[in-house]
């Protein structure tokens, strides 16, 4: 399998090999992510960091990812401050910066920037997230994620929030389907998973079910990933914290919970999950957060052809 | 067409006759053609014609064939098509419209947000999939186009 050269635009494109190969490699990089092992890895490397839209989290693993391989990071800047600002196109930001660094990872508010950017660069392009587009980094940390801390074959997950418009949640589902994952959908009536996503999801082998509580799900699943629901979502504020308390993980609705249950987020949380939830065993966001660093870390190995599989 | 249709629309001696229209697009046909300001001779339509299967619009333009473009743009709205070229008074040429795996510059995005509605240096890519009915699929955003297609054509 070859990477070198690679973009990673979108998780539609990935095949169950591919994504194994990169979970695999994410599990080589942990220990130098950890910082318990050294690496020159990617000595002499730049990685281009063009981020139009905030997006500090992810920003900043990405970072991590490049420093923690001995390479090196050129950062856009505030996007104010640049001729982006003036209004210069992103195809000439690209064939610009193509010229600077050996890789590049963009974050923009259009649907399909990522896409456009491949087209104008000689260098890889690294999606961190297009407008409600693709995300293809944060899928594949949920995926390890669930590999490291629970299991991705023969798994049972439950999807709680914002199901509608959550595009990660949706690629996480296609991804999961890969795995022939039993996959249980909690969200209020007006936040629920596209019928045609279902029906693809069905498709490609995963068993779906739809619920409104967790209560109906928790002790019955390996994982349940949380999702934030956005008050904007609803005209009326009080059918809103309605809502947003119906799905809400706190400890009392932990107590019957199996040891093994792990709770996901992808951080920021609002008030999904309850603080008291943090100290017990079934808690994973904090951890997810850190696994994003290992993921990104073999994928810019393998784009940059430093790693082959 | 059976003689009575016929004598309806005069017959022509070179042009194009595109037949099998679906009943209701002869006019979204004529918009892709540019007709009128880009036909100088006589342009007949025919519209609700019954036909083999049901009923179906018929346009018939004097002295002027179709690009390969053009003819791409009709088979998005029109799939069961035939465009005939008549050469004095005879069919020449007769073929079913195609329908395009992919398409460029052809159809706009539906997603104000996608990044081919913004001022960059490329034009709109979609590809095509026919399954119960044709659907259009952004390259860029992903987003599907599958009712009302004439209505995004660029
Ligand atoms: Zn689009």
């Amino acid at each position: 399998m070859k990477f070198k050269g690679h973009h990673i635009i979108s998780m539609t494109s990935f095949s169950r090999d591919m994504i194994d190969s990169i979970l695999e490699t994410a599990e080589r990089m942990e220990p130098i992510a950890l910082g318990k092992q050294r690496s020159g890895l990617l000595t002499g490397k730049i990685l281009a960091v063009l981020f139009f839209e905030p997006s500090t989290r992810t920003r900043m693993s990405f970072e991590t990812a490049m420093y923690r391989l001995g390479g090196d990071v050129l950062n856009l800047g505030s996007v104010d401050a640049s001729s982006i600002a003036k209004g210069e196109t992103l195809a000439d930001t690209i064939r610009v910066v193509d010229g600077y660094a050996d890789a590049i990872v963009l974050r923009h508010p259009k649907e399909g920037a990522a896409q456009l950017a491949a087209e104008f660069s000689t260098i890889p392009i690294l999606n961190a997230g297009d407008g409600a587009g693709h995300h293809p980094t944060q899928t594949l940390l949920d995926l390890y994620t669930i590999k490291r801390e629970s299991r991705l074959e023969g798994l049972k997950i439950a999807l709680a929030g914002d199901l509608k418009y959550g595009r990660t949640v949706h690629s996480l589902c296609y991804a999961l389907s890969l795995y022939g994952a039993e996959i249980t959908l909690i969200s209020p009536r007006e936040l629920r998973m596209p019928e045609e996503i279902i029906s693809d999801l069905e498709k490609r082998g995963a068993k779906v079910t739809e619920t409104d509580t967790i209560e109906d799900a928790i002790n019955e699943v390996d994982v349940i990933y949380m999702t934030r629901i956005q008050k904007e979502r609803f005209p009326d504020p009080a059918e809103y914290e309605k809502v947003a308390n119906r799905l809400k993980i706190t400890p009392e609705l932990l107590t019957d919970a199996r040891p093994e249950l792990r709770i996901m987020h992808p951080l920021p949380r609002v008030n999904e999950i309850d603080t008291g939830v943090d100290e017990t065993q079934h808690a994973c966001y904090f951890k997810q957060a850190f696994y994003g660093v290992p993921v990104r870390m073999a994928l810019l190995a393998l784009v940059l052809g430093a790693i082959e599989i | 067409m059976n003689e009575e249709q016929e004598l309806r629309v005069k017959r022509i001696e070179n042009g194009t006759v595109i037949d099998h229209i679906n009943a209701g697009q002869a006019l979204n046909v004529l918009k892709i053609l540019g007709i009128p300001d880009s036909s100088q001779g006589v342009v007949s339509v025919l519209l609700n014609s019954p036909g083999k299967f049901g009923i179906k619009d018929v346009v018939k333009i004097e002295n002027r064939e179709l690009n390969v473009r053009e003819v791409d743009k009709i088979a998005l709205i029109a799939p069961n098509a035939t465009i005939n070229i008549i050469r004095n008074f005879n069919v020449s040429q007769k073929k079913k419209v195609h329908i395009p795996t992919f398409v460029e510059g052809v159809v706009r995005c539906v997603n104000p947000n996608c990044i081919s509605n913004s001022n960059e240096p490329v034009t709109s890519k979609f590809d095509v999939s026919v399954e119960e009915s044709l659907r259009l699929r952004c390259t860029y955003c992903g987003r599907s186009i599958s009712e009302d297609i004439a209505k995004h054509l660029l």
